[in-house]
This record gives C-alpha cells, structure tokens and sequence, in this order.
C-alpha cells in the first residue's frame, strides 16, 4: 500500500511538471505582458523606460530560463511575487485557497449527505411517486449549470426572501462567529452542491438498482436474512463502490462550479483570484495557483483510488 | 404446357419476391430497433421537439425577431416586457426577445462547431492508439490522461484571457480541450475491435492501415459516440455561457446567452430588471434539460448497458 502511494506520488511530478510548461508556455506566447498592461494605464514611456521595467520584472530573458527560475524558486518553497503590487504570492494563495477549500467541502459534504441516501431511498422504490419525482428533479439540477443556479438563488433566497446575505464571507462590522460564518456560508454551499446531489443521486440510484438484480441479493433473500441487513449489508455496501469513484473525479468539476460561484456572491477564493490574475496578466500568481490546483487535483485523484481501496478489500495495490 | 409452367414459376417468384420484401420490412434491423427504443422514452421525444423549435426559432432569428437585436431604442431603456417589447429592453434599450433569439443562434453554433472539432479530435487519437497500439498507444493516451487530469477550464480561462475575443477563439479552445472524452471511448472501443475477424481479413487483403481504421472499423464506433456528441454539444454550450459570463467569452455587441446573463452580475440589474437576465438563463437550462433527455434517450436506446 505505502509502495504503491509513493509510486503514485513520483509519478505524479512529470506530469506537474508538463502541465506548468504547458501553462507558461499559454501565457508567455500570448501577445503582451505586465508591461503593456502598465503602459497603457499611463500612457507614454520612453523605450528605455519601457526595457528597463521589463528587466525588473526579469522579462528580458529568454523562454527557458525564466521558467528554470521560476521552477528553481518553486522547489524552494518561493512562488514569487505579484506583478500588480509586488505581495508574496504563496501567503495570498494559502490565504484565498482556505476560502475556496471551505466553500468545496461543504458542497461536497452536502452533496454526498443528500445524494446518496436520495440515491438508495429512490432505488428501493423504483417507478413510485417519489422516485419519479426525484429522478425529474435530478434531471433539472444536472442541466442547471453553476452559474445559472447562483444567479437564481441569489435573486430568490438573498434579494426576495432575504433570507441569507448577497455575498461575501463574513460581516464587515464585527469579528465573525462560528454562526456569522455558517450563514454567510449555506446559500452559496448549498448552490454549489445542487448539481452534485443530482449527480451523486442518479449514480447511487443507477448503482443500486444494478446491484438490486444481482444472484448474490437473491441468494441472501432466499436464505431469510432479514430486509434491513440485505439492504445495507449486501446491496448498499457494494452499490456505494462506484459512487466513491463518481464523488473523487467531480472534484476538478467542483472547482470550475466554484469559480461560478465565488465570483456571484464575492466569495474571496481562488477562483475571484484567479480571474484577476489572468485579465492583469500576472504571470507569478497564475503561474502559483495552476500549480496549486494540479497539486490539488492531482491528491484529490489519489485519495479517490485510496478511499476505494478502503471501501472495497478485494481491491489491493502492490 | 410449358407456357403454363413458366407463368406458374414467374407468379410464384413475383409472390416470393414480395413475400421476401415483407419480410424484410418487418425485420427488426438494428437501426430500426435502436430508433424504437427510442421512441420509447416519451421524455426524449418531447425534449426533440422542444429543442427543434428552439432551433428554428434560432436559424430563422431574422424572420422571428421584432428589432435588429443591435438596434437601441433611447425613449425605451430597461423598459419592462411590454406589447411594443415582449421580453422588455436592456438597459442601452435593445430588444431582449431578439437578442435572446439571435444569442441563442450564436450558442447553438458554439455548441455544435465546438463539438465537431472535439469529436474529431478525440476520435483520431482514440482510432489511432487504440489501432496500432504500441508506443503509439503509450504516447497518446498518457496525453490524453495529463489533459483528463487537468481541470481543463483553468486552462480555458487562461486562453480566453490572452486570444483576441472572438467567437472563433471560443469554438477553438472549447473543442480542443474537450476531447478526451472521446479519444477514451474510441480507443476501448477500437481495442475490442482490432481483434475481429473482418479487420484481418482485411489486413490479410492488403489494405492499408488507414483505410481499415476509417472505412472498416470506425463505422462500428459510431453508435456509441452518438450518445456522447449529444451530452458534448450541451456541455460546450455550457462552457461557451460560462467563459461569457464571466466576460470572457463571445464579444458584445453580439448576443449570446452567456454574454446576456453577464448582466446579471450586476446587483443593481439581477434586482431591478430580472427581464433582462431570465429569457436567456431560462434557455439555456431548457436547452440544456432537452440535451440531457434526448442524450439519455439515445444511450438508452443503443446500449440500455452502458453507464456514463
């Protein structure tokens, strides 16, 4: 198991490694750089100004070595500094990613806590009132799209009914509660969640009602186990495998979703961040947070193939 | 005599013939089974039609539309849907309903031209590593692994950011960064297939590599990749509203549905003036839902087995 994990682990650098080429590569070709971005706020430099700025900024040198010593610095825990106004990258990073972590967790949380058992509830009572029900309504929460669900609950549950704040992470006037923050925290959790609790719905349903048709339910009927044990014991334990696969590869669209989400209710995360730092061109930043969500994304794909060993002891890595 | 015979024999072909044609026609083709199954899903069919009137209604905007969707109307700015203006205006006094039908023009075609470049894409990795095999195999499904990895709307964002605005931009990054889908469906696929009995006979025969790929194998592919363009289509339109809302998609002045709800970012307007924001969020869920029914209706259809 530990031999498995650190081969996972090694293997995961080169890959790291071509998405950031990749990324740097994407940003650098492009026309135009932080220098541009200044000039044309302030309008006329003389070249020489112009050259001299680019050398602060280390653009006068070539391609490869800029990324040498942006990778040099990286592997000593340095992401560099902000174009815009010259602050650490890594602290501003750490800072917004704890936001962002918070608002994917709860929505993960919520998704899995109202999907899955709707998922086995539905199952069990395939083609009866509620099951339709539930299985139409999953079909409107896979087709409503971050953004679109966002913009509605802000209009109905924040700026009609009133019921929680139009965005934002805590109040401005006092030190936040553990309450102050859970209000700010359920509209914009909940809008995220809701097409993973669709999503996470129909696979459990699906799952179940594969394993509902399987021999081995059958066989356990046939011997008078009784009901409740057969559900949960024999058909629930193995239709929830797949699920767990399902919930670790949503994560990456989890964190597109928030993206949506932040920038509706001014969630002050990775993804507000993010669209700053790729409309002024701040090459450091971007370059820190892709690497962070490849990182995150990359551990998220590998604690779903643990969480699925943990789930299912047939399965053994060597 | 013998004429008596030969009319005898002609009329007993001329019945079998027909009786053969019968036969035929009731036979269950796969096509035909796959097409009935279909018709099975009541939900599918409404969904069809839903998404055909959304679709005419977006090749003829034109003809439908009230106004020319850019044109402004000053005496009626952020007017409410009204007789003169069914949706109402926008706040520079455009005619919502025509640029909700004209953004719907500009989303469909995303949706579709987007999709065409992904498919093609991913079918011809897919086709050739699953075909040769091999390092070929090893190189390019890796890639296409690093591409799945990826959250790939970081990526988009980043591109959208640095091309110069343009629905071209949008088709491009969108279809060439979602096409790992495909290539991994086609390459399992042509994986089980390589191995038919057709395919070496055909090599047996001499025919070339490319030839076998795309005028012997591929066709056996395509009824599984019918499902997946379908959900791909609702998934690039999705993608195109997401990048324009944020600003970043599709250019103003031309509508599309993203770019309308980028409005909606606006507290002030999401407040006062949900006309100008509902027709095209309304639209795109509904074209989205139709898209995810008909998909549905099709995987069913084709392989009731198959999970995505």
């Amino acid at each position: 198991m530990f031999k498995y994990l650190l081969r996972r682990l090694i293997l995961s650098i080169p890959v790291l490694i071509a998405i950031t080429i990749i990324i740097f590569l994407l940003i650098e070709l492009a026309p135009g750089d932080i220098v541009d971005y200044y000039m044309s706020s302030e309008g006329q430099m003389t070249q020489e100004a112009v050259e001299q700025l680019r050398a602060r900024f280390g653009l006068d040198q070539p391609l490869p070595v800029r990324y040498l010593n942006w990778l040099g610095k990286v592997l000593q825990g340095d992401l560099g500094f902000r174009f815009v106004d010259g602050r650490p990258v890594g602290p501003l990073i750490l800072q917004r990613l704890n936001a962002t972590a918070l608002l994917i967790g709860s929505a993960l949380i919520i998704g899995i806590l109202i999907g899955v058992p709707l998922g086995v509830f539905t199952a069990l009572r395939q083609y009866s009132f509620w099951d339709f029900t539930f299985t139409g309504l999953s079909f409107l929460g896979i087709s409503m799209p971050a953004f679109i669900a966002g913009i509605f609950g802000l209009y109905i549950f924040a700026i009609q009914l009133r019921w929680f704040p139009s965005g934002g992470m805590r109040p401005v006037d006092r030190t936040p509660t553990f309450f102050d923050s859970l209000y700010y925290l359920i509209l914009p959790a909940s809008i995220l969640s809701l097409q993973y609790i669709a999503q996470y719905m129909r696979y459990t349903r699906f799952s179940m009602l594969e394993v509902l048709r399987s021999d081995y339910v059958t066989t356990a009927r046939a011997k008078g186990l009784p009901e409740r044990r057969i559900i949960w014991r024999h058909i629930v334990r193995n239709a929830i495998l797949p699920v767990v696969t399902v919930i670790g590869f949503s994560i990456p669209g989890l964190v597109v979703g928030a993206v949506f989400t932040e920038t509706i209710f001014s969630w002050p995360g990775m993804g507000t961040l993010y669209l700053d730092a790729v409309q002024g061109r701040d090459v450091p930043l971007l370059m820190g947070m892709n690497l962070v969500i490849a990182v995150a994304v990359l551990l998220a794909n590998l604690a779903t193939d643990l969480a699925y060993a943990v789930v299912d002891p047939r399965i053994r890595y060597d | 005599m013998t004429n008596v015979t030969i009319d005898r024999t002609s009329a007993t072909l001329a019945e079998d013939m027909t009786d053969l044609r019968r036969l035929h026609r009731s036979a269950d083709s796969p096509l035909r089974r796959t097409l009935r199954r279909f018709a099975r899903h009541r939900l599918a069919i409404l969904a069809i039609v839903v998404l055909a009137v959304i679709a005419l209604a977006a090749i003829f905007a034109p003809a439908v539309e009230r106004y020319p969707y850019e044109q402004m109307d000053l005496r009626a700015r952020a007017s409410a849907p009204s007789p003169e203006h069914w949706f109402g205006t926008d706040r520079i006094g455009r005619d919502i309903w025509s640029r909700t039908i004209h953004g719907g023009r500009i989303s469909l075609a995303v949706g579709l031209m987007a999709t065409a470049i992904s498919a093609t894409v991913g079918l011809t990795i897919g086709a050739f590593s699953g075909y040769y095999r091999g390092w070929v195999e090893m190189i390019l499904m890796r890639f296409t692994d690093v591409v799945m990895t990826f959250p790939s709307i970081v990526i988009m964002l980043t591109l959208a950011a640095m091309l110069p605005r343009s629905v071209w931009s949008i088709v491009l990054i969108i279809g060439l960064l979602s096409w790992p889908k495909f290539a991994r469906l086609v390459h399992g696929q042509f994986l089980a297939l390589r191995e038919q009995e057709y395919v070496l006979a055909a090599r047996t025969l001499g025919i070339p590599n490319l030839r076998i790929i795309f005028v012997h194998i591929l066709p056996n592919v395509l009824a599984p990749l019918v499902a997946l363009v379908t959900f791909s289509v609702g998934e690039a339109i999705l993608i195109e509203a997401g990048l324009s809302f944020l600003g970043l998609g599709v250019p103003p002045p031309a509508p599309s549905w993203g770019n309308m709800l980028e409005a909606a970012r606006n507290l002030e307007i999401l407040q006062d003036f949900p006309w100008m924001w509902i027709p095209p969020a309304v639209m795109t869920v509904l074209t989205i839902l139709c898209v995810n029914f008909i998909g549905d209706g099709l995987r069913d259809a084709i392989d009731p087995r198959l999970v995505l």
